[in-house]
C-alpha cells in the first residue's frame, strides 16, 4: 500500500478502520460500540447492583470492576479499575477485578498503541463518579435529605449534618431503583484532583500475589477436560504449501493422537489468518513436539519469498534511499538549501528485522460446541479474536466467546490473533478442546516482524552549524503489507511516527520514501516506526552537532527552536523541558575519560515527551557497559506513578536490547535465528545497574506510557559510544561492531 | 511415560504445576527454573529419569503461604511486569540466597544472568534480592537460622 503524504498522525486503529472501510478487508475495527449496556439488578447475581455492565456492588460491600483491557505487564488491569475506585470513593481493599471477555459493548479493547489510559482515563473516571452519584442519591432517599448533603467517603455515604453513615453494601437495593446520570451531568460531578486518593499515588499490582507464588494463569496454563496439545509445523518460507510429510512416523510417537493438515495461506494479504501447516496433536506438549519432529516435511514455496536473503535485500533497500524517492512532505527549497550551505553532511542508518520475543510464546486454547467457539488466549485484542475466529470457522461474531488470560508479554505481537485461529480450527477438526503452543523457533521464525529499515539523511548547515536544509529518506516494508497486497514501502501512518513530524526546525525540508516489498509478515512492535525514525533523527542531530563542533544537547535545543522569534510552541517547549530535565539529571557535560561517554536523545511519540542521557563505558578491547541511564518523561497527568516508572525502566532495557543485540536475518526466505542464542536479548548482567526515571509534573491529559520510552534509547546509546571513543555506529545492532580503541 | 520427557512437561502437563514456565526449551531463558536438591536447574533440559530419588522444588513449593523473603521482597519492590519469567527469577534467586545469604552485585549478576526478562525488570530484581538478603540477616540476629 502506498499512501499519499499526510500530516495527520495516524494510529493503528485509524489504519485498520480505513483498511476495513476502503479495502473491503474484514478485520478487527474495534469501533466504540453503542451496544446496549445494562444497569440495575444483575441478572446472574440478583442480589447485586450492576452499573453499565461494568461495575457491580454486592450487599457485602464488594465492588467488582471490569478490566476491559489486557494485562501484558503495563499494570493496566490494575490502573483503570483503580481510577474507577477513586472516583467512586471505593476502598481498594474491597475491590475485585474481573477480566472482560471480548465484547464490543465494552468499547475498544485493543490494548495497543499505548492507548489504554489515553482512551479510557476520563471514561473510567465518569464510571466511578456515576456510581458515587447514584449511591449518594440512594442514601439521600433512605434518609429523606437533599442528595447534595450526602457525601461518599471511603466505601460509605456520610450525612455530616446528622452524623449518619451507610456502608455502600447497604445501598444496593435502593441503588437499583435509581437511574444513573448521563455523560454531561456526570462530568460536573468528577472529583477535584486534590481529592484523588489513588490516582497519582497508585496501588499494588492486582496480580502480584499470583505472580510471585506461581498461580497466575497465562495462556498455556488453561487446562480443559479431554484437551489435546498441539504443535504445528508451518512453511519455513511465507506462503509455502505442504509438499509431503511422514504422517505415520508422527503417529508412531507415543502420546500422539492425531495429525491434521491445516490449509496454508499462500497469498498476501496474510492478515490475522492462521498460516496453516501440519498439526500434531497429543496428550501432552512433549509428545506433540516429538511427533512433530518426526514429520520430516517438505514444502512447495513461491519463488518471490524464497528469494529473500537479508544481505541482498538490505543492499537493495539502501540503494533505493540513495536516489530520489517518492516525496511525502516538504517545505522550502531543499536543493538550494543543500547546495548553498556552508557545510554539508550526510549519513545512512539501518536497523535489522526484529522480533517481539515475548517470554510467553503465542499460545491459545479453543473448544468448539454446537453453540459456537470458546477460546482462551493471551491476547491484546479479544474483539479481533472474535472476528478472526468467526471468519475462520464461518461463525457469527456473537458465537465466539473470547476469554483473556494474563499475557506473558505482548509488545504488539498478541494483538494479532493468528494463533487463536489455529486452536479454533483444530478444536473443530478434532471435536475436542485443543491448546496450541508455539515453540520459541516458531515464534522467531513466524512473527509479524518489526520491519528492517534503511534511511539516508542529508543536511546543509549554516555558519553556526545549524541545519538550514534537511533531507531524509526512508525505506522499509510496511505494516500495510500484512493487510493489503501490493505494498512497496512506508505508509503514511508509519511516517507519522517521528518522520514527518520530527521536530527539527530547518527552513528547507524534504522527506521521501524508497522501495521495500515485504517477504515476511510485518507488524507493529513496541513503539513501531518510531524505532527507526528516532534512531536516524537523533543520531543525525548528534552528527550535526559534531560537524558544527558544538555540544550535542545544546545544539539539539537550538535545532528545535530554529530561527523563531516568537519562542517555541507548547509542543516544542515540552520536548525542551524533558531534554533539560534529562540533561540535568544525567549530569550532562561532566568530564569523563576516554572510553566513557554520555549520549543524548529525545523523542515525542504516543503524545509523550521523553529524553534520555545514556552513559557508556568501553574497555580498550571493545567491551561495552552501560553503567547508568537517566530518562526524563512528560506523560501528562501521571495516573499510576510506580507503573510509569516501571514502563520507563522496561523501555530502557527493551531499547538497549534492541540496539545492542537485536537482529534477525533471512536466507532463502527462512529466518535463520531459532532461539535466544541466535536472537540475543539483554541479560541481567548487561542491564544498566542504574536507571533513574524523572517524571516532570504535569496536569495535562495523560499520554501513552508503554511505548514512548523505547525510541530514544538506541540513538542515545550510539551517541554515547561516539562521545566515548569517536566511532559512529549507524548500523544496528551495536554488537556487530568492533569498539576496541587505543 | 517416556523417561526422556523433560521435567518441565511432566510438571506442567501431568502434575498441573503450571507455575514453572516454557520460554525456550533449550535452557537459554531460565523461565523453567526449579530446584533439584536445592540446586537451580532448567526443567526443560532435565529428563525425568535424572530426577529419580531427587528432591524437586517448584515455585508452588518454595513457601507454604507465598511468603518466602524473596516473594515478600518481590511484592515490596513491585518487581513483576508481565510476570511470566518471574517464577524462574525467584527460584534462581532463592537458590542463590540459600548458598550465599549476603550476595554482592557481582554474585547476583552471576546467579541471575541465565534468566531473561523481556519486560526489563532486572534493576528491581537486584533491589529485591538485596532486600530479601537483608531480611534474612535480620532473622540471623534472632537466632532463627
Amino acid at each position: 500500500m502506498r499512501t499519499a503524504a499526510t500530516s495527520k498522525t495516524w494510529n493503528r486503529r485509524d489504519f485498520l478502520k480505513a483498511l476495513a472501510a476502503g479495502g473491503g478487508v474484514l478485520i478487527a475495527t474495534c469501533t466504540d460500540s453503542n451496544g446496549a449496556v445494562f444497569t440495575g439488578r444483575d441478572k446472574l447475581d440478583p442480589a447485586s447492583w450492576v452499573l453499565h455492565d461494568f461495575l457491580w456492588l454486592a450487599p457485602s460491600g464488594l465492588v467488582t470492576i471490569l478490566a476491559h483491557r489486557s494485562e501484558m505487564g503495563t499494570g493496566i488491569r490494575t490502573a483503570l479499575p483503580m481510577v474507577v475506585a477513586d472516583e467512586m470513593e471505593a476502598d481498594w481493599e474491597q475491590v475485585a477485578i474481573k477480566q472482560a471477555i471480548g465484547d464490543s459493548r465494552y468499547g475498544d479493547q485493543n490494548t495497543d498503541g499505548s492507548n489504554s489510559i489515553r482512551g479510557n482515563f476520563e471514561r473510567m473516571r465518569r464510571l466511578g463518579a456515576a456510581a458515587r452519584d447514584v449511591l449518594e442519591r440512594a442514601a439521600a432517599a433512605v434518609w429523606e435529605v437533599e442528595a447534595s448533603s450526602c457525601k461518599a467517603n471511603s466505601h460509605q455515604v456520610v450525612h455530616a449534618e446528622s452524623g449518619r453513615s451507610l456502608d455502600f453494601g447497604k445501598l444496593v437495593e435502593v441503588a437499583m431503583e435509581l437511574k444513573p446520570k448521563g455523560k454531561n451531568a456526570i462530568k460536573k460531578r468528577l472529583k477535584d484532583r486534590k481529592d484523588w486518593r489513588y490516582i497519582g499515588i497508585g496501588v499494588g499490582g492486582y496480580d502480584m500475589d499470583a505472580i510471585v507464588d506461581g498461580s497466575a494463569i497465562f495462556g498455556g496454563d488453561i487446562r480443559l477436560p479431554n484437551m489435546l496439545f498441539a504443535s504445528i509445523e508451518r512453511s519455513p518460507v511465507l506462503g509455502g504449501e505442504i509438499a509431503k510429510y511422514d504422517k505415520d512416523a508422527a503417529l508412531a510417537v507415543p502420546g500422539v493422537e492425531q495429525v491434521i493438515e491445516l490449509p496454508c495461506v499462500t497469498e498476501e494479504p496474510y492478515l490475522f489468518q492462521a498460516l496453516g501447516g501440519i498439526a500434531v496433536l497429543a496428550r501432552d506438549n512433549w509428545s506433540a513436539m516429538q511427533g512433530r519432529a518426526a514429520l520430516n516435511p517438505s514444502w512447495k514455496t513461491g519463488a518471490v519469498n524464497a528469494s529473500y536473503d537479508s544481505p541482498s535485500y538490505n543492499q537493495a533497500m539502501m540503494d533505493s534511499v540513495r536516489k530520489p524517492g517518492t516525496k511525502t512532505m516538504g517545505r522550502g527549497d531543499i536543493k538550494a538549501g543543500l547546495d548553498n550551505a556552508a557545510q554539508r553532511i550526510d549519513a545512512e542508518y539501518t536497523i535489522p528485522l526484529l522480533a517481539h520475543a515475548c517470554m510467553e510464546t503465542p499460545t491459545a486454547t479453543a473448544r468448539v460446541t454446537e453453540a459456537g467457539c470458546e477460546v482462551w488466549s493471551p491476547t491484546q485484542n479479544p474483539q479481533a479474536v472474535q472476528d478472526t475466529v468467526a471468519q475462520t470457522l464461518g461463525l457469527s461474531k456473537k458465537a465466539v466467546t473470547a476469554h483473556v488470560t494474563l499475557l506473558g508479554g505482548g509488545f504488539g505481537r498478541k494483538s494479532k490473533p493468528d494463533y487463536t485461529a489455529e486452536a479454533a480450527l483444530l478444536a473443530r477438526e478434532t471435536g475436542r478442546p485443543v491448546q496450541v503452543l508455539w515453540t520459541r523457533a516458531d515464534d522467531l521464525q513466524h512473527d509479524y516482524y518489526h520491519a528492517v529499515s534503511a534511511q539516508r539523511m542529508e543536511a546543509g548547515l549554516d555558519e553556526q552549524g545549524m541545519p538550514v536544509a534537511w533531507l531524509q529518506r526512508a525505506a522499509y516494508p510496511s505494516i500495510g503489507s500484512t493487510f493489503s497486497p501490493g505494498s512497496v514501502g512506508p505508509a503514511g501512518f508509519e511516517l507519522g511516527m517521528g518522520f514527518h513530524n520530527m521536530p527539527v526546525a530547518a527552513a528547507a525540508m524534504r522527506t521521501e520514501t524508497g522501495l521495500a516489498k515485504s517477504h515476511v509478515r510485518i507488524g507493529w512492535l513496541r513503539s513501531v516506526a518510531n524505532i527507526q525514525h528516532a534512531f536516524a533523527v537523533s543520531s543525525f542531530a548528534d552528527e550535526i552537532a559534531a560537524a558544527g563542533k558544538s555540544d550535542p544537547y545544546q545544539a539539539w535545543t537550538k535545532m528545535l527552536i530554529g530561527k523563531k522569534t516568537s519562542g517555541p510552541s507548547k509542543h516544542i517547549q515540552r520536548l525542551l523541558n524533558v531534554s533539560e530535565a534529562a540533561a540535568n539529571a544525567g549530569e550532562w557535560g561532566r568530564k569523563l575519560p576516554r572510553g566513557r561517554g554520555l549520549g543524548f536523545a529525545a523523542h515525542h511519540s504516543f503524545d509523550a515527551y521523553i529524553a534520555v542521557v545514556v552513559e557508556v563505558e568501553i574497555s580498550k578491547s571493545g567491551q561495552l557497559r552501560v553503567p547508568r541511564v537517566d530518562i526524563a518523561a512528560d506523560v501528562g497527568t501521571v495516573v499510576h506513578p510506580d507503573r510509569v516508572h516501571a514502563q520507563m525502566e522496561g523501555s530502557v532495557n527493551f531499547g538497549l536490547s534492541q540496539a545492542l543485540f537485536g537482529e534477525l536475518t533471512a536466507a532463502k526466505g527462512v529466518i535463520e535465528q531459532t532461539n535466544f542464542d541466535g536472537f540475543r536479548l539483554l541479560r541481567f548482567h548487561e542491564a544498566p545497574p542504574q536507571i533513574n526515571v524523572h517524571l516532570t509534573d504535569s496536569d495535562g491529559t495523560p499520554t501513552g506510557v508503554g511505548e514512548p520510552g523505547v525510541p530514544p534509547i538506541a540513538p542515545a546509546l550510539c551517541n554515547a559510544i561516539y562521545a566515548a571513543i569517536g566511532k559512529r555506529v549507524r548500523d544496528l545492532p551495536v554488537d556487530r561492531h568492533d569498539l576496541s580503541w587505543t | 511415560m517416556d523417561p526422556q520427557t523433560p521435567l518441565l512437561w511432566v510438571l506442567r502437563d501431568n502434575l498441573q504445576l503450571t507455575g514453572t514456565r516454557y520460554g525456550c526449551g533449550k535452557g537459554l531463558c531460565g523461565s523453567c527454573t526449579v530446584h533439584m536438591d536445592g540446586v537451580p536447574v532448567r526443567a526443560c533440559q532435565l529428563p525425568l529419569s535424572a530426577t529419580e530419588g531427587r528432591g524437586i522444588t517448584t515455585i508452588e513449593g518454595l513457601s507454604e503461604h507465598g511468603d518466602h523473603p524473596l516473594q515478600n521482597a518481590w511484592r515490596e519492590h513491585q518487581v513483576p511486569q508481565c510476570g511470566f519469567c518471574q517464577a524462574g527469577q525467584v527460584m534462581s534467586a532463592a537458590a542463590l540466597l540459600e548458598q550465599n545469604p549476603k550476595p554482592t552485585d557481582k554474585d547476583i549478576d552471576a546467579a541471575m544472568s541465565g534468566n531473561i526478562c523481556r519486560c526489563g525488570t532486572y534493576q528491581r530484581i537486584r533491589a529485591a534480592i538485596h532486600t530479601a538478603a537483608a531480611a534474612d540477616k535480620g532473622e540471623d540476629k534472632e537466632g532463627q537460622r
